[in-house]
């Protein structure tokens, strides 16, 4: 019983890092209906600049203030030159354009600052802790705390400020908040440059685990089927996507694995998430699209 | 096409010759007639070795392997990012066959290799049913890892090779080898052709405007009574069988040795850069886009070493590839959205007006 539920606990706490992706997809699709592919290459570029900014003798605090304030410079020119050009075309055109930028991103990060393995030290160690009788890694209790500061920080900013209720505002009717003069274009550069703030404390939580490689662009394939099972418009939806494929992939790589010959984490949890689309074609928290002829 | 020919009565009361004469009457296709007899004729005695084996046949394979997944993707609406999955079931299927059935000719096993790949893709086509947008691209992905997971963990198809790795046990159509760079090239030019002129008569046709009413608006075809479920399991399983012939022909003709790696996800992202940047819903788009993604590399290592001199580093050309990549796909989206093959129509229409512009 404790292995089941140190298997269980691991997986939820594994599965706030994926959440931790997936925020930063939820945040752009819902505020311009970009399913932003260059979320992993964003990630990895933000998580580099901190550490070869750390590298170049930047204390960490610097470092972390520079890398935001590159995430924001980076956010406005996306606007400038991606998003800009292609308003009112459709999704999947936007979703190709976020696939060449995460090329771009990507060589740009490698160009730049070199693509061996940097290890990046948080100062947490990642030693098991034991509460009651469960052991619990103490890197993912932080990883999981940073997660739900990160997400109520984003609730307060939706909700109690000017800004967040305009966003609210595009993500609903995107028409009726330019007829009422919301600058539609600095509500992208918002989003996108808070997107890229979230790809940075994840970048460098998975760096941390991982160490700071091109690897990292890749957790944007995992946080897909979060997305998928929280369904693509809802913060909530992404942490509670990120805690069922977090559990289920863990507890079915120890007691399913086994019987398909193990390794089976890579398509594990893409099938779950279809078995959730089944049943609820939007994910469990998306909004229904209406369709009219 | 020819509805003002035909008489009032049903028309299997026409008679065959009929029939004939109205083939005989259509224009004779002169462009792709004219690439045709370069092709055959020309190329194998005017190319060297190097241009058969490092540029002409994965362009044509990648051709190939475009035209798939824009029938899906361009003609049928369904985004896919799982292609080179379906690559790896025809790939490895066909090995299958050759190995197993020695009796069966290189033609036949790739045909059942990629009626294999066309199975596996009308199974994961089975949730466009009820799913759609990016969440039915996420099920291609599925398809995508799922398929590379396979073709690594079970042995059997590799043959129990302790390389993980698969090569043609032989190249022979009718008797006669063809495992030079030259037969290899015919194979493949034959397959092509073949493959694209079914594809382009398939579009034009009942199910290929099923296909386009399903891309522009599916609930709108439901109205006007398209099967829209039936059509777009047939999309996927179609678009999974020139895939997988692709994926069989990038295997025995190109590589002559793959894994599973060989066609992981980042060969999936090329292809959908293949009709992005020659253009969705075209025909010739794949072919174009396939020549602009073979030839760009060369192209710029190239012009990297000409610039730079031979010292300069092959990652940081890689890197300036991807950013050059990269930034050329936003541009078309931008710019041309319709990919090369409808800026080279509408740069032949100006031509035809030429010395008198309006």
């Amino acid at each position: 019983m404790n292995f089941f539920l140190e298997t269980l606990i691991g997986g939820l706490l594994a599965g706030t890092m994926y959440s931790l992706v997936a925020i930063g997809f939820v945040l752009i699709y819902k505020a311009s209906g970009v399913f932003n592919f260059a979320q992993g290459a964003m990630l990895l570029f933000a998580a580099l600049n901190c550490v070869s900014l750390q590298e170049a003798g930047l204390p960490f605090p610097a470092a972390v203030l520079a890398s935001v304030s590159i995430m924001i410079v980076l956010a406005l020119a996306i606007e400038r030159a991606v998003l800009r050009p292609l308003v009112g075309r459709s999704q999947i055109t936007l979703f190709m354009a976020t696939l060449g930028l995460s090329f771009i991103i990507e060589g740009l990060a490698q160009g730049l600052m070199g693509a061996e393995v940097r290890a990046l030290d948080l100062g947490i160690e990642d030693v098991p802790i034991t509460i009651g009788d469960i052991m619990v890694s103490q890197f993912d209790l932080f990883a999981a705390a940073t997660a739900g500061i990160l997400v109520l920080v984003l609730a307060l900013l939706f909700n109690k400020t000017r800004i967040g209720v305009s966003l609210r505002a595009v993500a609903d009717d995107t028409r009726a908040a330019l007829s009422i003069g919301i600058n539609l274009n600095r509500i992208w550069q918002i989003v996108w440059a808070v997107a890229g703030i979230v790809g940075l404390v994840a970048g460098l939580l998975w760096g941390a685990r991982q160490g700071v490689q091109f690897a990292l662009s890749l957790v944007v394939l995992k946080a897909l089927p979060v997305l998928i099972i929280g369904g693509f418009t809802s913060i909530g939806g992404a942490i509670a996507g990120g805690l069922i494929v977090g559990a289920a992939e863990n507890l079915a790589e120890v007691y399913a694995g086994p019987l398909l010959g193990g390794g089976i984490t890579p398509w594990f949890a893409y099938f779950l998430a279809l078995a959730f689309l089944y049943v609820r074609p939007a994910g469990l928290f998306g909004e229904r699209a209406i369709e009219r002829v | 096409m020819s509805s003002q020919s035909q008489p009032l009565s049903p028309s299997f009361s026409r008679p065959f010759e009929h029939a004939l004469l109205e083939v005989a009457a259509r224009p004779f296709p002169w462009g792709p007639g004219a690439l045709l007899v370069v092709a055959f004729g020309l190329l194998p005695w005017l190319a060297d070795d190097y241009w058969l084996n490092a540029i002409l046949i994965p362009f044509l394979v990648l051709s190939l392997a475009g035209l798939g997944l824009n029938l899906l993707t361009g003609y049928t609406g369904q985004t896919s990012v799982g292609s080179a999955g379906f690559m790896a079931v025809g790939a490895f299927a066909t090995y299958a066959f050759l190995l197993r059935v020695p009796a069966l000719p290189l033609p036949l096993a790739l045909l059942a290799g990629g009626a294999i790949a066309a199975g596996a893709g009308f199974v994961f086509g089975i949730p466009s049913k009820r799913i759609k947008g990016f969440y039915l691209m996420v099920t291609t992905l599925a398809a995508q890892f799922f398929l590379e997971w396979v073709f690594t963990k079970f042995p059997w198809f590799y043959n129990h090779a302790s390389s993980g790795t698969i090569s043609a046990p032989r190249l022979e159509v009718f008797g006669h080898d063809i495992s030079g760079p030259g037969g290899r090239y015919v194979l493949t030019l034959s397959v092509v052709a073949l493959l694209t002129w079914i594809a382009h008569n398939l579009v034009r046709g009942q199910v290929g405007r099923n296909w386009t009413a399903i891309r522009d608006m599916d609930t709108a075809a439901a109205v006007i009574g398209i099967e829209v479920d039936r059509y777009k399991r047939l999309a996927f399983a179609v678009s999974s069988f020139y895939l997988g012939i692709a994926g069989a022909l990038w295997t025995f003709a190109y590589l002559g040795t793959a894994s599973a790696s060989s066609f992981d996800i980042n060969r999936s992202f090329q292809i959908l850069f293949i009709i992005i940047i020659g253009g969705m819903g075209s025909i010739a788009g794949n072919f174009i886009g396939a020549a602009f993604i073979s030839l760009l590399p060369l192209f710029l290592s190239q012009a990297g070493q000409a610039l730079l001199g031979s010292s300069v580093d092959p990652g940081q050309i890689q890197n300036l590839q991807k950013i050059i990549f990269g930034a050329l796909i936003i541009a078309f989206l931008i710019k041309e959205p319709e990919g090369l093959a409808r800026m080279l129509r509408r740069f032949a229409a100006r031509l035809a007006v030429w010395p008198l512009r309006f």
